[in-house]
């Protein structure tokens, strides 16, 4: 299938304008029936400040775009609404309770000459409902990794509990939502995996059975180098959202003592005559402070069936990071931390100094000629393992990307493609600027490639990204 | 109790008539053979030898009382000894002097097993000339001198030969020297000092057995341990030099074990006399009338009997808690196996807290024995098939031990037993396969598909699948057929497996036709036309099989599509778009005619 992409955008003095959050809120008919009584459904609403008919007039309005949609198929209603404007999107994570997100399209806005107040252009199409639906659904994800479903808040503590639960979540977490760089890897929600021999693979296997063995209280353990997963005790849903926590949140906040030098006061310290570089992410940042204070984060997994809730410590040596995952119902006091830092720190540091050595090793094997010359975007849907030589490195506030996100949007529509049909599939786009944009769908696998190769014809491009095949992924089964 | 006891004698012992005023008894240590002369030799001389061939009766006259008594190797000439300086044949034989040594010689020591000759000279007696006697000539290895506890003044004979013994211990030769704890130093105890007599070069003092006591002792040789008896406290000590204890300087020894004493044994009464019912009676160990010969020869002359000495290793498990220790001291006994595969067993199911560890640690030990023993092997096949010309003697084809305890031996023994305890957490179960399958790598061993397949049935019974994905998606469990097909087999109760087996198949690349096989299961014809083609073996697949799938998907257009990739493929192998009728595939010919009318076939091309 060859198609040709829209013309891009190219403006002189416009003013671009990003896709941006203008309101999120949750909120549950069941809670305000009857009239008057409509401000009881709602449950969080942002921005607070909005005044409240307005409010209830937007939820409102929801409800019955969500009723409407329903007659015509039942079990899926309404999924998004388009319009000039905006774009909101709805997600029932748990029955009856909503949520509703709404972006403000992205606009250019034109300057006129004599005066005139520039014209305004929304882009009502260049966002993607997969993307931020995705986006929508890794909320409530998040919300719940921690702090459990929203039918368990109201059974402890009612609309009230639940309330205030979403409100102190919420309101930082929207801060930290990006809407401007979110894009295919959202839709994935993948795991990047460490790759890694199967010899030194073992050893971390053998590492955490003798952790796990020694600290009874540990119940489950999440293994992760470079930000990449190599272990996870974690069911595969779990370990995705809090593998999102850990990557996009929790390591680029505490990335800063690795950078910093020797004799930085944020090194931690070589304690005793063990010299190792364990330290505690989560809990408390340094062991030897008196008043130290040995509170860890509280998650909540296998929320289908057991429920489980669990301290999260997450400890790290080097460039490797062990979580580990303890009842919540146990008290954890300063003799556990150091019994664990005694323990782990020692063979972390050396395990992790292995890693690195193996790694380097089979990258001087593999010789620099693997290196990926493509960029291209890997996923898998039956391990959710994902590979992209497209984005950079994740910071706090942002994920860059090394192409016009007018490429990624194309992914994301072929993408669509994708998941409209179970077909195996292929599509070859010829972008405006000289880009050929390929995307392969073979069985679970999608694969999207970028060439910048202008004279290519289609035979060409085809040729290519064989070869990329048959050398990044020989090893798995990817029709041609 | 009987747990506590590790030595102990042989259950079939040599019977001989014990020591009387009538009855002289020798032992002769060359042949093993104890002769029992009554009256001088004229009521009869019994020979009796570990086996009944070496055993014999004869009568001799009464010459005297005789001193020594022997026959030579094969019982072919007898000596006996009657006075200091002479020995009579009794068959008129000459004998001719070899060669001689002109020597002052306090004592001599003769051990048969190397052939080497002790000479015992200098006025105190601890220069030590050692002699080997080998295809009938006789040379001298180099002396050396035993160190005195103290030096006595005026100089006296000072090393009696009883304080001297000879055995050969891991393939070596050693001098054992009992060295008593002398008053005027200040030394815990008396020693055993190991002087290492190699067939060529210098004897060096190689091994300090640290006994901790004083007293009367007695050595003895089994399974390359030296037990050191001692009669006071009537307990015996074992010995391994190769055990090196991690704070004491290389050669220096503590006994393995705590003292203990021998095994109780019990003497049959026999004799018409004793009714069936009478209890055998206790025999008394340690007695002052018990001669001990090396390596491991334990006389009784007042009881009439000669025992081996046998070291018990079961009794070890309790007693030696370090379980690395145990395993090193395990590995180098001659019948370790099944204690070794008990140890294993025993380790898993105590259910000590950090046992992985430990575990990790015995699996090593087991798999570096294994590992030499396959190179060895290896080595041996290579040799062999590079010049199988040259005599078979220049190659030894390595001696499988016990010690070496394969992967099916753990499997059988220990693991598939293990695997099925109910009292055993799965979690604790999964971490000691990993630990094997890791220990096994480490020392770059082929993992057997049968462990692979415990992992797996043991993941699958407790529904973790996601663990059984990781380890795919690693290749901790290797690739193979069989190990795809079980794969496969899981794909109802877990979908991702069918992916995990297809990527498998496609690593093997010898597994084609397999793959085509899964995938036309799944009605993914097209799928499998494409890998064909990918693997350019699109020329020789059957259409037949193609095209019957495609009919069953119900699909009109991908069977038109397969149905006309296969025309074009008759057109160019061929010439004609036509089937043969060796293909048989006239029922999809008159299917496709039916479906899309008998001008949709392709027309063979007209020259």
């Amino acid at each position: 299938m060859l198609m040709i992409s829209p013309r891009m955008a190219s403006g002189t003095q416009e003013k671009q304008y990003n896709p941006s959050l203008l309101n999120f809120f949750i909120y549950n008919p069941k809670f305000g029936p009857r009239e008057g009584e409509e401000e009881k459904k709602i449950l969080f609403y942002h921005p607070s400040e909005v005044e409240k008919n307005e409010k209830i007039r937007n939820v409102g309005l929801c409800e019955a775009i969500v009723q409407f949609t329903r007659t015509f198929c039942p079990t899926k209603p309404a999924k998004s609404l388009h319009t000039q404007k905006n774009r909101q999107f709805f997600h029932e994570p748990e029955e009856n309770f909503w949520m509703v997100m709404v972006v403000r399209n992205p606009m250019i806005e034109k300057p006129n000459k004599d005066g005139k107040p520039p014209t305004v252009e929304y882009q009502e199409e260049e966002i993607l409902d997969s993307v931020y639906g995705a986006v929508l659904q890794q909320c409530y994800s998040m919300y719940k990794l921690f702090n459990g479903t929203f039918n368990r808040a109201m059974e402890a503590g009612g609309v009230e509990l639940l309330t205030q639960k979403l409100e102190k979540f919420f309101y930082r977490y929207l801060q930290t939502l990006h809407l401007q760089t979110c894009d295919l890897l959202d839709v994935f929600g993948g795991i990047s995996f460490f790759p890694l021999d199967k010899m030194t693979y073992l050893k971390i296997q053998s590492f955490v059975n003798r952790v796990e063995e020694s600290l009874s209280l540990v119940k489950y353990t999440a293994f992760l180098y470079n930000d990449q997963l190599i272990w996870s005790g974690l069911e595969q849903e779990d370990m995705r959202i809090l593998y999102k926590y850990l990557t996009t949140s929790l390591f680029p906040r505490h990335s800063e003592p690795e950078l910093a030098g020797r004799d930085s006061p944020l090194r931690p310290e070589v304690t005793g005559n063990l010299l190792h570089y364990g330290r505690f992410l989560t809990g408390p940042t340094n062991l030897k402070d008196p008043d130290a204070k040995f509170r860890f984060p509280r998650i909540f997994v296998n929320t289908e069936d057991s429920y489980e809730e669990l301290h999260l410590i997450v400890y790290k040596a080097m460039s490797a990071a062990v979580c580990f995952m303890i009842s919540a119902s146990v008290e954890l006091g300063r003799e556990f931390c150091e019994q664990l830092d005694g323990l782990v720190g020692p063979q972390l540091t050396l395990l992790a100094s292995d890693i690195c050595e193996q790694y380097n090793i089979n990258r001087r094997l593999s010789g620099p000629e693997k290196e990926p010359q493509f960029k291209f975007i890997y996923f898998n849907h039956m391990n959710l393992a994902e590979k992209s030589t497209i984005h950079m490195r994740k910071t706090v506030s942002v994920s860059l990307t090394s192409v016009h996100p007018d490429l990624m949007k194309i992914l994301g529509d072929i993408n669509c493609d994708f998941a409209r049909v179970d077909e195996d599939e292929e599509i070859i786009v010829k972008a405006m600027t000289d880009y050929w944009v390929v995307g392969k769908k073979s069985d679970q696998r999608e694969l999207y490639v970028i060439l910048n190769q202008k004279n290519a014809n289609l035979i060409e491009v085809n040729e290519e990204v064989k070869r990329l095949c048959a050398t990044q992924f020989n090893n798995i089964f990817f029709l041609d | 109790m009987t747990e506590e006891y590790y030595l102990e004698l042989s259950e079939n012992p040599v019977q001989f008539e014990s020591a009387s005023s009538v009855n002289n008894v020798f032992f002769d240590e060359a042949n093993k053979q104890v002769f029992a002369v009554r009256s001088g030799g004229a009521t009869g001389v019994v020979v009796k030898g570990p086996d009944d061939k070496c055993s014999v009766a004869f009568r001799m006259d009464d010459k005297g009382e005789v001193k020594c008594i022997k026959f030579s190797l094969g019982n072919k000439i007898l000596a006996v000894q009657r006075t200091p300086k002479s020995v009579v044949l009794p068959d008129k034989r000459t004998l001719k002097l070899l060669k001689s040594q002109s020597i002052n010689v306090n004592w001599y020591m003769y051990c048969p097993e190397t052939t080497v000759l002790l000479l015992s000279t200098t006025v105190q007696g601890n220069v030590l000339q050692p002699f080997i006697f080998k295809n009938g000539t006789m040379s001298k290895m180099s002396k050396f001198e035993i160190e005195l506890p103290m030096v006595p003044k005026p100089a006296k004979l000072s090393l009696s030969e009883r304080d001297i013994a000879m055995a050969t211990i891991y393939g070596q030769l050693y001098v054992m020297y009992l060295k008593h704890h002398s008053r005027t130093v200040n030394s815990p105890g008396a020693e055993v000092v190991l002087y290492h007599l190699p067939r060529e070069g210098p004897c060096k003092k190689a091994h300090v057995l640290k006994l901790n006591t004083t007293g009367k002792f007695a050595l003895n040789v089994v399974d390359n341990l030296v037990v050191v008896h001692h009669q006071s406290t009537q307990t015996s000590l074992i010995f391994d030099i190769k055990l090196r204890e991690p704070d004491c300087a290389v050669n220096i020894h503590q006994p393995v074990l705590p003292a203990r004493s021998i095994h109780p044994y019990r003497i049959p009464l026999t004799g018409p006399a004793v009714a069936p019912s009478q209890a055998p009676v206790p025999c008394e160990l340690y007695s002052s009338t018990w001669s001990v010969f090396q390596p491991d020869i334990i006389i009784s002359a007042s009881e009439g009997y000669l025992w081996y000495l046998q070291v018990k290793l079961r009794p070890m498990l309790t007693l030696l808690p370090d379980k690395g220790k145990l395993m090193d001291f395990l590995l180098r006994r001659r019948d370790c196996k099944m204690v070794i595969l008990s140890v294993c067993s025993q380790m898993l199911v105590g259910g000590d807290k950090g046992a992985l560890p430990v575990v990790a640690v015995v699996f090593d030990k087991l798999n570096q024995v294994y590992k030499e023993y396959l190179e060895a092997e290896q080595a041996y096949t290579v040799a062999m098939e590079s010049a199988p010309s040259r005599s078979s003697s220049a190659h030894k084809r390595p001696v499988r031990t016990q010690a070496v305890i394969d992967q099916s031996d753990m499997y059988t023994h220990v693991l598939s037993s293990f695997t099925e305890k109910k009292d055993v957490s799965h979690k604790f179960i999964i971490a000691v396969l990993m630990e094997y399958i890791r220990s096994l790598n480490q020392f770059q061993i082929t993992v057997q598909h049968y462990l692979y397949e415990l992992v797996i049935k043991t993941l699958v019974q407790h529904n973790l699948f996601y663990m059984l994905h990781q380890f795919l998606q690693y290749h901790v469990l290797s690739d193979s057929k069989p190990l795809a097909c079980l794969l496969l087999s899981l794909e109802s109760t877990y979908p991702p497996a069918h992916q995990l087996s297809l990527d498998m198949l496609k690593r093997l690349s010898t597994a084609n036709d397999e793959i085509v096989e899964v995938l036309l299961s799944k009605q993914q014809v097209l799928g499998a036309l494409r890998f064909v083609r990918s693997v350019g073996a699109h020329d020789n697949v059957s259409a037949r099989k193609f095209l019957d799938a495609a009919q069953q998907t119900s699909d009109p257009m991908l069977f038109y599509t397969i149905f006309r990739f296969f025309e074009q493929r008759n057109l160019r192998l061929r010439g004609n778009p036509n089937f043969n009728p060796g293909e048989h595939c006239e029922e999809h010919v008159a299917y496709f005619k039916q479906t899309f009318g008998e001008q949709a076939l392709m027309r063979p091309a007209s020259v």
